[in-house]
């Protein structure tokens, strides 16, 4: 994992803002993003609010691949952003996910490219 | 070529215009009323005044133009020459015929009562008939000038029309014959619990009395009755019942018995030219009087005369009617009581309520029922009825929905549109096509389809369905038996993992029992097993918890969050309701309101004010958001209630205080009520203390209001608040260690059975009590109360909405 930051990633500061296991909201660049802290120390970014009925997303609860929105439970992969595969016949429901690692130095970083989806820069 | 303009002859034509009728024939039609035709029906509504004439009229005159169909309003016809095959009317038409369909319905019968008509043949003044328009026009336009009104005949059609004119604002006196009403669909008892009801709508009701005079010259002053009386009245309405108009064809050389007898195709059986139809027909001895027949019969001739069906036959009607009288629903069908030995009765009345039920079985088949004021059973019945389907093996449940109401309706018949979740809106028909797309284990239809995953009352519905949906082929989910789907351990085996393995965290579950493998869907579940098992000793990670018991507030659908602050047994005090106002204004808070547990909620705070809030109102959590123990209500009771029985107040405030905050597989709400008055609702409660005489209490357990309603069992009949709060926690305890996660005491009591539990909560049949008290105890030592993480935060931004990032 390299720490130099990509162009079009920023800072989110430290991970320690969020406790391990949860998610937070932030906000950067004017734009609001839910930031997910998973156990083992990977990050995850997604878009703030749940398509189906507006829940906060960093309200919901996380673990492994899976994010489950507070509000009516809906279940998304927290790197494609699709809902997740028991979910699909409640409808067209998808997530905008946001590249994000942690530096070396613990430092969360996101890329906000627009539409940019996320399955393929994790690793 | 059609003889009669109502409800029969239009029916019968609009049949046979369906079946290309239109170009076989050119239709004539013969009314002696000079309109279209109308919903005979609704005149009762037009008597009633709550529907104009307009509005009852069923074609239009653009249909009989539109259909072609020559039609002679008014004019009546007086022979049928079925030799030369021509019909003559009163207005001097002659038309002829290649088929013809005699639908004159029938009148009203007047009874051979003195001074009933005048000298020269009429109706005397102030004497109706009820049933046609110009009857109800005639009526409404007479009992303008007038006030007590007499209606002759106390059955369906008097009845209508006595409504009508109680609607009038008329004083209407219902003089019945029979020693009951209604007695060609109800029994003496069923008549009497009617009689009730309508006597209360102000309606006199005068029974075995027979009518023999009209009093009055010129116009109606009274009535007198066989047994010498008489009654003033400045109106009479006659509704003696119906005479089937079968003259004109009994003058044309048919058979007439009681009406015109027709065969299985409904034609005469003297000219296969000519049918009869509607009530005017006689079919196997039958003659109806309802419409439901009446369009079976329309259906047959229609395709027989089309010859679109020569086969067709009509077989008689089983007669199964829903009626409404005065407001008032019934519904009958078949046989009113038992006629053979072996025949099963079933009578159940409620004359308070006006509710009246009966229902007669033979070889397992409903072969009659009548249902009065309650009518929920009556799709069923009428199914059970027409088809003959097997009936449940517990007959009560043919008049009553006994615990959970749609499941035990039986799937087959619900409609598929009907809605099977309602949380989430997924109908019988989306499951149905979930299972016929190959997904055949209950667990993997409500993930596709999310039914019974929102409040969860529906899932033995929906498993139901699942089930006949796959013709029984549901396959057994092996997780279905889980405790949580992550963890693929029963409950018990999970305790017992537990235990040996000390695992004290969430986490440490996943890693020992589940191969290090996170499940979302299992956090909750196991953080709630985990707490009421290690008590003080339990790890707690807060990711495993839901954001309402993160943040110790109940998240709303806008992303905010729901203050209760905790006010024991609903009773509170002026500086409590003082610093609530004053925090309510200070955060600006949308709603303020008293909730359905006698609590006061201070509904959309923001995430970041909550702590501040909190600080300001100074009163410790209401646990209105966890899957916990949440309040107990309580009634005035003893201290100042004047039907007091017992100190209500006292205890349930007491109870609130001792099991605040009591983690639990479901929520658990409590009540208190000072007497069996009920005013807390004890008794639909998770459980419940009711004071007695005698100055006892009794106990109630798996009681429920939600969306599922039960009323709770009695679990014990105690003397002391001690003893309610003993049994009250160890019962709790039981639940706790052996629900279901998220199964709710009501699912919890009906699945283990209430002598098992009363068994082991107040016989200690398992010789566990002391330790269900002692495990309760050090519950409710290791609480804590929450919200005084306002000030000391458990984790980092634990109440930030939004963290700005620093760059």
């Amino acid at each position: 994992m390299t720490t130099a930051p990509a162009l079009s990633e920023h800072s989110l500061g430290p991970v320690a803002q969020i406790p391990e296991g949860e998610g937070r909201l932030f906000e950067c660049q004017g734009r609001l993003l839910a930031v997910f802290h998973l156990r083992g120390g990977d990050v995850r970014a997604t878009q703030p609010r749940c398509p189906h009925r507006g829940g906060p997303l960093a309200d919901g609860i996380v673990a492994g691949t899976t994010l489950v929105c507070p509000l009516h439970a809906r279940r998304f992969d927290l790197l494609t952003g699709d809902l997740v595969a028991g979910d699909l016949a409640t409808g067209d429901c998808v997530i905008t996910t946001y590249p994000a690692r942690l530096t070396g130095d613990g430092e969360i970083m996101v890329v906000l490219d627009p539409g940019g989806r996320a399955a393929a820069v994790q690793g | 070529m059609v003889v009669g303009n109502g409800m029969a002859g239009a029916r019968t034509v609009e049949e046979i215009l369906q079946r290309g009728g239109g170009a076989l024939f050119d239709v004539t039609m013969f009314g002696d009323e000079p309109y279209g035709n109308y919903n005979r029906i609704l005149l009762s509504n037009v008597l009633a005044g709550s529907e104009d004439t307009k509005e009852i009229f069923l074609n239009p005159l653009a249909w009989y133009t539109e259909n072609q169909i020559k039609l002679h309003s008014g004019s009546r016809v007086t022979e049928i020459d079925r030799w030369a095959k021509k019909v003559f009317a009163e207005d001097g038409t002659v038309v002829a015929y290649d088929k013809l369909i005699v639908a004159t319905g029938s009148r009203s019968y007047f009874p051979p009562i003195e001074g009933l008509m005048t000298a020269d043949g009429y109706r005397k003044a102030g004497v109706f008939g009820f049933r046609t328009i110009d009857d109800c026009n005639e009526i409404a336009s007479y009992a303008e000038g007038h006030r007590r009104v007499a209606v002759v005949g106390g059955g369906l059609l008097g009845l209508e029309a006595a409504r009508g004119m109680l609607n009038r604002g008329l004083e209407v006196h219902v003089v019945h014959q029979s020693p009951y009403l209604m007695n060609q669909q109800l029994d003496p008892q069923g008549a009497a619990v009617l009689k009730g009801t309508i006597e209360k709508l102000g309606l006199h009701v005068h029974l075995e009395t027979a009518t023999v005079g009209v009093l009055g010259e010129d116009e109606v002053s009274g009535l007198a009755f066989a047994d010498g009386t008489t009654l003033d009245c400045d109106m009479v309405i006659v509704a003696c019942g119906i005479r089937p108009n079968s003259e004109l064809a009994a003058r044309g050389g048919l058979t007439v018995e009681r009406a015109i007898v027709v065969d299985d195709q409904m034609r005469s059986v003297d000219d296969p030219d000519i049918y009869a139809v509607g009530e005017c027909a006689q079919h196997r001895g039958q003659v109806y009087g309802l419409v439901a027949p009446l369009w079976e019969q329309a259906k047959v001739l229609a395709d027989h005369v089309t010859a679109g069906n020569v086969d067709a036959a009509y077989r008689g009607s089983k007669l199964a009617t829903k009626l409404k009288v005065m407001g008032v629903e019934l519904a009958v069908m078949g046989v009113k009581a038992p006629e053979h030995d072996d025949d099963e009765f079933l009578q159940f009345s409620e004359p308070r309520r006006g509710v009246y039920k009966t229902i007669v079985v033979r070889d397992g088949k409903l072969i009659g029922a009548a249902l009065l004021g309650d009518l929920d059973k009556v799709s069923f019945l009428t199914q059970a009825f027409d088809r003959g389907t097997p009936l449940p093996p517990e007959r009560l449940s043919l008049m009553f929905d006994l615990g959970t109401p749609s499941a035990r309706v039986g799937v087959e018949e619900l409609a598929d549109d009907a809605q099977a979740c309602n949380c989430n809106g997924v109908s019988k028909g989306a499951i149905a096509a979930c299972v016929a797309a190959g997904t055949r284990t209950v667990k993997g239809v409500m993930d596709a389809t999310r039914a019974g995953t929102g409040c969860g009352a529906c899932k033995e519905l929906v498993g139901q369905i699942v089930d006949w949906a796959s013709d029984g082929g549901a396959e057994e989910d092996p997780s279905a038996h889980y405790y949580v789907p992550g963890v693929p351990l029963a409950k018990p085996e999970l305790i017992d993992a537990v235990r040996a393995m000390r695992l004290t965290s969430v986490s440490s579950v996943f890693e020992a029992l589940a191969g290090g493998v996170e499940d979302a869907g299992s956090k909750v579940g196991l953080a709630s097993l985990l707490k009421m098992l290690w008590g003080a000793e339990y790890t707690d990670e807060r990711d495993a918890r839901f954001i309402n018991d993160r943040v110790h507030a109940n998240i709303q659908n806008d992303g905010t969050f729901s203050v209760v602050p905790q006010i024991p047994g609903g009773v509170t005090t002026s500086q409590q309701l003082r610093a609530i106002a004053d925090a309510a204004d200070k955060y600006q808070v949308p709603m303020l309101k008293i909730t359905g547990g006698q609590r006061i909620d201070l509904l959309g705070v923001r995430k970041e004010d909550l702590p501040h809030m909190w600080k300001d109102l100074d009163m410790p959590s209401g646990h209105a958001y966890g899957k916990s123990f949440r309040t107990c209500k309580t009634c005035v009771g003893s201290e100042f209630c004047r039907y007091g029985l017992g100190d209500s107040t006292t205890l349930g405030i007491r109870i609130e205080k001792r099991f605040q905050g009591i983690e639990s597989p479901g929520k658990l709400k409590l009540a208190v009520a000072g007497c069996p008055r009920n005013c807390s609702e004890a008794m639909i409660k998770d459980v419940g203390a009711v004071a007695v005489e005698g100055d006892r209490w009794e106990i109630y357990v798996g009681g429920a209001g939600g969306s599922h309603v039960r009323k709770g069992d009695i679990l014990a009949v105690v003397d002391t608040h001690d003893e309610v709060v003993l049994l009250t926690g160890r019962f709790m305890q039981y639940y706790r260690e052996n629900a279901r996660y998220l199964e709710r005491t009501y699912g919890f009591v009906e699945r283990v059975g209430i002598d098992r539990i009363r068994a082991v909560v107040v016989d200690d049949a398992d010789g566990i009590a002391d330790r269900l008290d002692a495990a309760m105890q050090a519950s409710v030592d290791a609480y804590v109360d929450p919200w005084q993480e306002g000030q000391r935060p458990a984790t980092t931004n634990q109440f930030e909405s939004v963290i700005a990032a620093s760059p």
